[in-house]
């Protein structure tokens, strides 16, 4: 695991190509590659662009509305902070042990927003790549495409995301920035109406979602040398696990397994997540580098989100999502498999996961009745921890007595994964642009790398005062007449 | 059972008079009667996407609701009809687009739907509804009763 073609050796007579924005991603980023006159890549980044500060914004505000606020920082997995949020407030307002009633209205919703997303990612940005190919007619390379070729397919993932969305909207009131989940609690039951609607068509959506599996373990079958081999490398990868070892996407122990597979940390608290990671801050972007701080930023890195949740479990507790995370496991052949273009494969076996256990939850007379709300002694400090779609969500906050949120640190998933999809932007510019005339289809081969990890740029960029900044003063003729730069220490 | 008739309004409260499209919904819902409540059902977003055409199934008739940045002062209604969306971006769709995407999942035209576009005259962030747009939002409310009534 090096960190080769993140700077060039020297930058003199060096090309830059900038691929900006990236497209069919959550937020805005640019890649940047060095070429020399030969077209040799000397240098490959990914930069966060947009800056958004949440974590200042957090600070001062009473920490009963931090559930609904910070739901701002995405318009796509806006529950998984809503969620995350009460979470670490649960632990401010002092409960240990939530109502059966509300664990179950939340973990509905979450697997709800699960439901959605996933589906958003792979029908909506990416299906276009994997059906038509990468490098396909750049005008149909979109959704719309796939809804005029391939309208069934499209049909059903539609259906899906409207699903989850619905699911959403009848446990959080609204299907964006809903406020169902409060420190505590939850403040309603489902309504016998809505659990109706959603009774009429979960078992649709389980059938739906399996043959979605189904299409993306064809399209691995159909050309094994591209989905194996395109943005390849080894990586650790980090999840929640339940304590019995069991696939859990609202809540759990962290787990680490190398790039071999091996666990190598387990079992570690939520609430010690700092004694875990560490993360670094580099001067070309927004986006900081999280690392186990015991092995270090060199070898510490590591993946998180649907690759690494499918693998690092020791099994999915439903039935069609645990057949299917078996044959993902026999594809490897004993290793771990760390193909980026996986990530689709996995994210599908987690939609039919979040299918089945939606249907199963929405059987149980919890959710319609029973408290919603517990208590206990009110503390000052709070962390949530979530698997959130795209990987590992950490929302931490200190509040005073006077009820006024003090302190917040946010690690959102895409944060995780950036030295990955870093990687991941260099194993494909080293295979397939090297030495090669640059045309668009080829420098897609870097957004799919991207979007394989389904990064959400925006929320990715949230901290405030620590980051690095740089200016540079240029002559009329290009020449820098003068530099400056701030370089935070990491945290 | 799916209600006959729809009405969607869309647009950010946050952002002054872009907020026409979710009042216009909150305001004439409010304002129904029980007999026809059950016979609208109302839904708003921030901004129209794919799966809004998924929402236009098993209706009669459709009225959507937005502000408009340069269109006629108090409002305008007009009848929809479907395009294939040439934007940039798939987060925001036009009506129009929604109309299209119906099409070609189902293989038929989406129900009859109209455009109702409330002029604004200030959306910056943070903003409330200007007074101006709030007296175009009172004549469109009226219109929106008559509309009800007539379907």
């Amino acid at each position: 695991m090096s960190f080769a073609l993140e700077t060039a050796a020297q930058l003199q007579g060096l090309r830059r190509v900038a691929i900006d924005p990236i497209t069919r991603v959550e937020g805005h980023g640019k890649v940047t590659l060095l070429l020399d006159a030969e077209h040799r890549v000397q240098q490959a980044r990914l930069h966060i662009v947009e800056f958004r500060g949440f974590e200042k914004f957090i600070e001062g505000r009473p920490y009963w509305e931090v559930p609904v606020m910070v739901q701002r920082l995405c318009g796509i997995c806006p529950v998984s902070h809503h969620l995350a949020a009460s979470k670490a407030m649960d632990r401010v307002v002092g409960v240990r042990q939530m109502t059966p009633s509300a664990v179950k209205l939340r973990r509905l919703m979450h697997y709800g927003q699960m439901l959605q997303s996933h589906a958003l990612h792979f029908f909506h940005l990416s299906s276009a790549d994997l059906l038509f190919g990468f490098d396909s007619e750049v005008s149909r390379r979109n959704i719309f495409g796939v809804i005029d070729a391939y309208p069934e397919i499209a049909k059903q993932g539609v259906a899906l995301r409207k699903f989850g969305q619905e699911v959403i909207r009848a446990t959080a009131g609204k299907r964006v920035h809903g406020t169902g989940s409060v420190p505590g609690g939850m403040n309603k039951h489902l309504s016998p109406a809505d659990r109706e609607l959603l009774q009429r068509d979960a078992a649709q959506m389980t059938l739906w979602a399996h043959g979605a599996v189904g299409i993306a373990k064809r399209l691995h079958a159909s050309n094994p040398t591209l989905y194996d081999g395109f943005g390849a490398f080894r990586s650790n990868m980090l999840s929640l696990v339940r304590a019995d070892g069991a696939m859990d996407l609202y809540d759990g122990s962290i787990r680490v397994r190398d790039a071999a597979g091996a666990v190598i940390v387990d079992g570690v608290a939520d609430q010690d997540y700092l004694e875990l990671i560490e993360e670094e801050v580099k001067p070309w972007t927004y986006m900081k580098f999280p690392y186990l701080k015991r092995l270090g930023a060199e070898a510490g890195w590591y993946r998180v989100g649907p690759l690494a949740r499918v693998q690092n479990c020791d099994f999915i507790p439903s039935p069609l999502a645990e057949a299917e995370r078996s044959e993902f496991i026999d594809w490897g052949q004993g290793e771990p498999v760390h193909a980026s273009l996986a990530y689709h494969w996995a994210r599908m076996i987690e939609m039919l996961h979040a299918a089945e256990v939606i249907a199963t939850l929405l059987d149980d007379p919890d959710l319609l009745d029973g408290d919603l709300m517990a208590g206990g002694m009110r503390r000052s400090e709070g962390i949530g921890v979530i698997e959130a779609p795209r990987g590992t969500l950490i929302h931490h906050y200190r509040v005073a007595d006077n009820d006024l949120v003090t302190m917040c640190n946010l690690i959102v998933s895409t944060t995780h994964n950036n030295q990955a999809m870093n990687e991941a932007v260099r194993s494909v510019a080293r295979e397939y642009l090297d030495g090669k005339e640059l045309t668009e289809g080829l420098l897609n081969h870097i957004e799919v790398a991207i979007r394989a990890y389904d990064p959400c740029l925006s929320c990715a960029t949230h901290a405030l005062g620590q980051m690095p900044l740089e200016v540079t003063l240029l002559g009329a003729d290009g020449s820098v007449l003068d530099h400056m730069q701030r370089s935070p220490a990491s945290r | 059972v799916t209600a006959p008739l729809l009405v969607f309004g869309w647009g950010n409260p946050s952002r002054g008079d872009d907020a026409l499209g979710p009042l216009f919904v909150a305001r004439l819902r409010d304002a129904l009667g029980p007999e026809d409540a059950a016979r609208v059902e109302f839904l708003e977003d921030f901004q129209l996407q794919i799966e809004h055409a998924l929402d236009l199934v098993g209706r009669e008739q459709v009225l959507f609701v937005d502000a408009s940045i340069d269109g006629p002062r108090p409002f305008e209604a007009s009848t929809l009809e479907a395009a294939a969306d040439t934007g940039f971006s798939t987060h925001a769709l036009a009506p129009q687009a929604v109309l299209h995407v119906f099409r070609t999942l189902h293989g038929r035209s989406a129900p009859p739907c109209t455009l109702l576009a409330i002029r604004g005259e200030s959306f910056g962030l943070g903003e409330p509804l200007g007074a101006e747009a709030g007296r175009h939002l009172e004549q469109a409310l009226a219109w929106g009763r008559r509309w009800i009534e007539t379907h």
